[in-house]
């Protein structure tokens, strides 16, 4: 069997690169840990020792505000040091290789290094070539994975639903250019959860999209029908090449989720989305604000499980 | 060796001793996993009024870069203000010390109590830092290469159990 690059010889998380291939109980370890760092982000002083003298290097190879964001506020509330590099316009444009890059910044003595790239496996690339004392975590690597956003998605419907043993989850909109949808999913069959739905046209749903253990829905009100948690995906136009919809009008008639619509699911459902949103193309104003959403606290909840994830990676060796 | 000490007549024991110096002012803490059960019975004990608070100081070892962190760490929940206040610290065993001095760093960051006292059941030999128990139920010598634990059994009875070190 080939050993998971992601845990040390004890099973211990050592670098986090896709929730594919983590077992249930790494899964269950990082939101339980993330619990208690919910309790820190609830405090006056929002933080603790454990990663001081510690350097957290941002890497964002393709921008991104919030989770950028987010990774710098956990770090810096475990007192790690952080340094953010703004790549894209960068070295890279100078003809630098990735791997060149990380060198030079292994050099500077980086612990952890967050990486957003444009290319799927680039996180797993530089997993490969980082010094023992190094991690790499993923922070969404083209079409393929964004592990802490799934995370995080898993921790909020945990926080709201408990379990996930009798939930009916629906994944709605553009899943073919979504690595948090593929997250999520991953995350959510692996804790057992019995009904996951994915909801969108043939030309945003990837081909053989069931062979991730999900029921397929084009028509949006029959796959939203009894529904627990309803995650909104944001409709990537920046990703599109081709004409895969008439327009963003059209799209919103057929995938936007209205109050008219989210009445189909059960009427405790939580109504998510992983930012950043666009009003009036996958989500509705009267929902995205409603009782049913709980956007913002998977914001603040983001914190903590970035938190988690980076004190348990970093004293692994 | 001699057995060891009955854990509930020793927290008899405290519970005598600390009773004249409880006031409203005072206020308990007690430290995951044995502090927590030795001090939800002192607390219910001493009819302390304010609820009780329970820590878990996995953020503030002073091992994370020989250990890593602890697997399943609990959630700290101070429910009261702790800026001013007489606070009960109580650990099960008082051993290096190591976890009483993160306890006090992880309280500061909560507030500025008036005082701190630390409560234990037992005060075993091997103090790495300055550190001493206010309130002690027992010293035991234990070998250095046992561990001096506190147990609770499923009918909630509290015993002391000396295991070999991992």
């Amino acid at each position: 069997m080939q050993s998971n690059p992601q845990l040390n010889a004890n099973g211990e998380l050592r670098h986090l690169l896709s929730i594919e291939g983590l077992p249930g109980e790494v899964l269950l370890g990082i939101l339980d840990t993330a619990a208690s760092f919910v309790g820190v982000t609830e405090r006056e002083v929002k933080k603790v020792p454990i990663l001081r003298g510690k350097s957290v290097f941002n890497l964002f190879f393709e921008p991104s505000t919030r989770t950028r964001t987010t990774f710098e506020i956990a770090a810096k509330r475990l007192s790690a040091d952080v340094i953010n590099l703004n790549i894209a316009a960068s070295s890279q444009t100078k003809g630098e290789s990735l791997l060149d890059t990380v060198a030079n910044l292994s050099a500077m003595q980086a612990d952890v290094f967050v990486v957003r790239h444009a290319s799927s496996g680039a996180p797993f690339l530089i997993a490969q070539h980082v010094k023992p004392h190094e991690h790499v975590i993923n922070a969404g690597d083209g079409r393929h994975a964004h592990p802490t956003q799934g995370l995080l998605d898993l921790y909020t419907i945990r926080h709201y639903k408990q379990d996930f043993s009798r939930l009916t989850v629906a994944v709605v909109g553009d899943v073919l250019h979504s690595r948090v949808a593929r997250s999520l999913i991953h995350g959510l069959t692996t804790l057992g959860t019995p009904e996951v739905r994915v909801i969108g046209p043939k030309t945003l749903l990837p081909t053989g999209v069931e062979s991730l253990g999900v029921r397929v829905f084009h028509d949006m009100r029959e796959g939203l029908r009894g529904a627990d948690v309803v995650v909104m995906l944001r409709l990537q136009s920046e990703r599109m090449r081709g004409a895969l919809l008439p327009s963003a009008q059209e799209f919103f008639k057929h995938y936007g989720l209205t109050a008219e619509k989210l009445a189909l699911a059960r009427p405790d459902a939580i109504v998510m989305h992983p930012g950043p949103m666009n009003r009036g193309v996958e989500i509705d104003s009267s929902v995205a604000d409603g009782p049913n959403s709980v956007i913002l606290p998977q914001v603040t909840f983001g914190i903590a499980v970035r938190m988690a994830v980076m004190s348990m990676v970093a004293g692994t060796s | 060796m001699t057995p060891l000490p009955d854990a509930e007549s020793l927290c008899a024991g405290l519970v005598a001793e600390l009773r004249p110096i409880v006031g409203p002012n005072t206020a308990m803490i007690g430290l995951y996993t044995g502090g927590v059960w030795l001090a939800e019975r002192l607390h219910a004990e001493l009819a302390i009024a304010e609820p009780l608070g329970t820590m878990d100081i996995a953020f503030y070892r002073d091992d994370y870069n020989k250990q890593g962190l602890a697997r399943d760490p609990k959630r700290t929940r101070i429910p009261f203000t702790v800026e001013g206040r007489d606070l009960l610290l109580v650990d099960d065993v008082l051993y290096t010390g190591r976890t009483v001095r993160a306890a006090m760093n992880e309280l500061f960051d909560y507030g500025r109590p008036a005082s701190i006292s630390l409560v234990v059941l037992a005060d075993r030999n091997g103090r790495e830092l300055p550190i001493c128990a206010q309130h002690c139920g027992v010293k035991v010598d234990v070998p250095a290469d046992m561990r001096l634990r506190l147990r609770r059994g499923d009918d909630g009875k509290l015993r002391l159990e000396l295991e070999r070190a991992e």
